[in-house]
């Protein structure tokens, strides 16, 4: 009865056979270890945002009078409200760990690599899109922070020549941060970039499942085939996979469950402190500082004293990632067979970035605007150092085989 | 317009040079929510002395009383003051605005969320700090808020502290207060009432706390089981890999 179903729909899509090529068959190597959890954990956060978002959606009210209120409605008079809002709110944060530490694993065993450049290029524009995605996001609640924090940011653009200013005009919809921008970014936050960030994960998905997994060793499994055209060193993604990471989805709910019933605002770096207080365009907040995950970009801006050249340089900070594919020359993709100079740099990247993240956070003194100009370097120096010693790398014998 | 967010964006850093506003250390107001007799305490100062004012826009005078195991017959006759408002209306029966800003220069803000804006030990302090000063307008000044634009509401609990004054540098600061004229409390008393009122706007900040916190265990509690097992799935099945 079942499989006469199947059969029927199989005649006419070729349910079974995506199913085989994307799951039942898909070649999985043998070795992936800790870092190799976060990819289906940014599903998992990307579907918990899509589906509180929803539920989120029933009863917020996108106007500058009455959004602040519709939020507190939500947390308090709606059941179970303010677990949606939390994990809404937590799971915004959440998707940001999980893709920081994504993309560092591509950055440490070479997943960007030939053939990986287009999925790595889907990847960087899913990153693309959700900063623009939590950056609306960010407005909807219509507290102090979301106000300044849009309204600085906005303005940025206007540091742009000749169109700055229209431009900015254009974004917001008004010569302020006012119910129109709040308005266009509701649109945008809850229909335009969802779709497009699902479907550039359909994307990253597809190119990934053409070239196949990289892994810890940066070999490719499909050069070593056993007689049935099946590779000596995969296995079926289903169930090994999916059974490794339900156990991934477990350990990850533990941490989020714990920051969402015991510490929704995140030491004030989830929820802002300002952000409890409704949005006032006559009064500034104090201190304006972005949420944590945009903080290392901030730092950068920060760090430039020209206006102009700060968006540049905090464009190109992201930019840049964008062609790391073509700045790496070197042939050997995974850490374990590089250089020591290669390791270091990559080590002095993650500390780059991290410090960046808290110089943004904090405000500015003369000594740590020192530090962050020297973060910054470091930052962009990277790239240029491993453009320049990835051509004549001096790289460990690569194994045939898998390690374990 | 340009210029206004030219002059915006710059001066981002060198606002966050005068964060904080008063370097006053902050005391700590130990409060607990737990204790639902202090919180009650809370309510019916907070309505004696503060609603007058302050609204608490966002929360529900049922929610309240629930919350706070008070019945609704005591919440409608002894702290709902507006006649025509309902039991389930939000507590919004303070002043109007633009009258407010007439009085004061501002409009008093909404208190709902103040412990999630400012901290507990901000309020616990704030509370404790107002000081004799001529020169304001209501002749109180606060050491957590200086130049604040509100009366010492609660000084016939208190009495009126004295500023302590320090110079450095022939710059006169007031560093901290010390007590003047006499309340009908003592100091022990009036921290208490303090205490309550704190704890009581903490509670109002984020009503569903413990709440939360217990479903929290719940979920943490089964999140280990699920791994537990889902570890031991794993381990099952990649038994033939290995």
């Amino acid at each position: 009865m079942v499989k006469n179903i199947i059969d029927w729909i199989d005649a006419r899509i070729p349910m079974t056979a995506t199913y085989n090529r994307h799951v039942g068959k898909y070649a999985t190597p043998t070795n992936f270890n800790f870092w190799y959890f976060f990819g289906s954990l940014a599903m998992l956060v990307l579907v918990n945002q899509l589906l509180t978002g929803i539920w989120l959606t029933m009863n917020y009210v996108p106007t500058a009078e009455g959004a602040f209120a519709s939020i507190e409605y939500i947390m308090r008079d709606v059941e179970y409200g303010w677990l949606l809002r939390y994990m809404h709110s937590t799971g915004a944060s959440a998707f940001f760990v999980v893709i920081y530490l994504h993309m560092f694993r591509g950055l440490i065993y070479g997943s960007y690599q030939k053939p990986r450049e287009l999925l790595w290029l889907f990847g960087m524009l899913i990153f693309l899109v959700l900063m623009a995605e939590a950056f609306m996001g960010y407005l909807l609640p219509w507290g102090q922070m979301s106000y300044w924090g849009a309204q600085v940011i906005i303005s940025l653009f206007g540091a742009i020549p000749v169109i700055g200013d229209d431009l900015t005009l254009w974004i917001r919809g008004d010569f302020v941060v006012s119910g129109a921008t709040l308005n266009r970014f509701f649109a945008l936050h809850v229909i335009a970039l969802p779709l497009v960030l699902v479907v550039l994960v359909f994307l990253h998905l597809i190119a990934l499942h053409e070239v196949g997994s990289n892994n810890p060793d940066g070999i490719e499994i499909k050069q070593n085939k056993d007689e049935n055209g099946w590779p000596k060193d995969g296995i079926p993604f289903h169930p090994y996979y999916t059974v490794k990471d339900i156990m991934g989805v477990a350990g990850f709910l533990i941490v989020f469950c714990y920051v969402l019933f015991f510490m929704p605002e995140g030491g004030g770096y989830f929820l802002e402190k300002p952000n409890f207080e409704a949005a006032n365009p006559m009064k500034t907040p104090e201190h304006i500082a972005p949420v944590w995950y945009f903080t290392p970009f901030y730092a950068i801006l920060r760090a430039i004293p020209d206006k102009l050249l700060g968006v540049v340089g905090m464009g190109l900070a992201i930019a840049v990632l964008f062609v790391l594919p073509w700045l790496d020359r070197c042939k050997v993709k995974s850490i374990r067979y590089r250089s020591m100079i290669h390791k270091l740099n990559i080590s002095q990247f993650a500390v780059s970035f991290v410090v960046l993240g808290y110089l943004g956070a904090v405000p500015a003194t003369p000594a740590l605007t020192i530090a962050a100009r020297i973060f910054t370097l470091t930052y962009f120096g990277f790239f240029v150092a491993l453009w320049v010693y990835s051509k004549n790398e001096k790289t460990k014998p690569v194994p045939e085989r898998l390690t374990h | 317009m340009k210029k206004l967010l030219i002059a915006l964006v710059t001066l981002v850093p060198s606002l966050a040079f005068a964060a904080g506003g008063s370097n006053v250390p902050l005391e700590s107001a130990n409060i607990d929510l737990r204790d639902t007799e202090s919180l009650q305490r809370g309510l019916d100062k907070f309505q004696q002395y503060c609603a007058g004012c302050h609204s608490q826009q966002y929360q529900r005078y049922n929610r309240v009383a629930e919350d706070l195991d008070i019945s609704i017959e005591d919440m409608r006759n002894n702290y709902m003051f507006d006649e025509t408002a309902k039991v389930g209306d939000l507590m919004e029966n303070a002043i109007p605005d633009a009258d407010a800003a007439k009085w004061f220069g501002a409009a008093p803000p909404d208190l709902t969320l103040v412990a999630r804006v400012r901290g507990e030990d901000w309020i616990y302090t704030y509370l404790k700090s107002f000081y004799r000063d001529d020169s304001r307008p209501f002749g109180v000044n606060n050491t957590v808020f200086p130049s604040v634009g509100m009366p010492h509401v609660m000084e016939e609990l208190q009495g009126l502290p004295e500023p302590v004054v320090e110079s450095h540098d022939g710059m006169t600061k007031v560093t901290g207060v010390k007590p003047g004229t006499a309340g009908s409390l003592s100091a022990e008393e009036y921290d208490q009432v303090v205490r309550d009122i704190t704890g009581y706007l903490v509670y109002s900040g984020d009503p569903v706390k413990l709440e939360r916190e217990s479903l929290g265990w719940w979920v943490m509690g089964f999140l280990f089981i699920f791994f537990i097992v889902a570890y031991l799935l794993k381990k099952e099945y990649w038994r033939d890999v290995h």
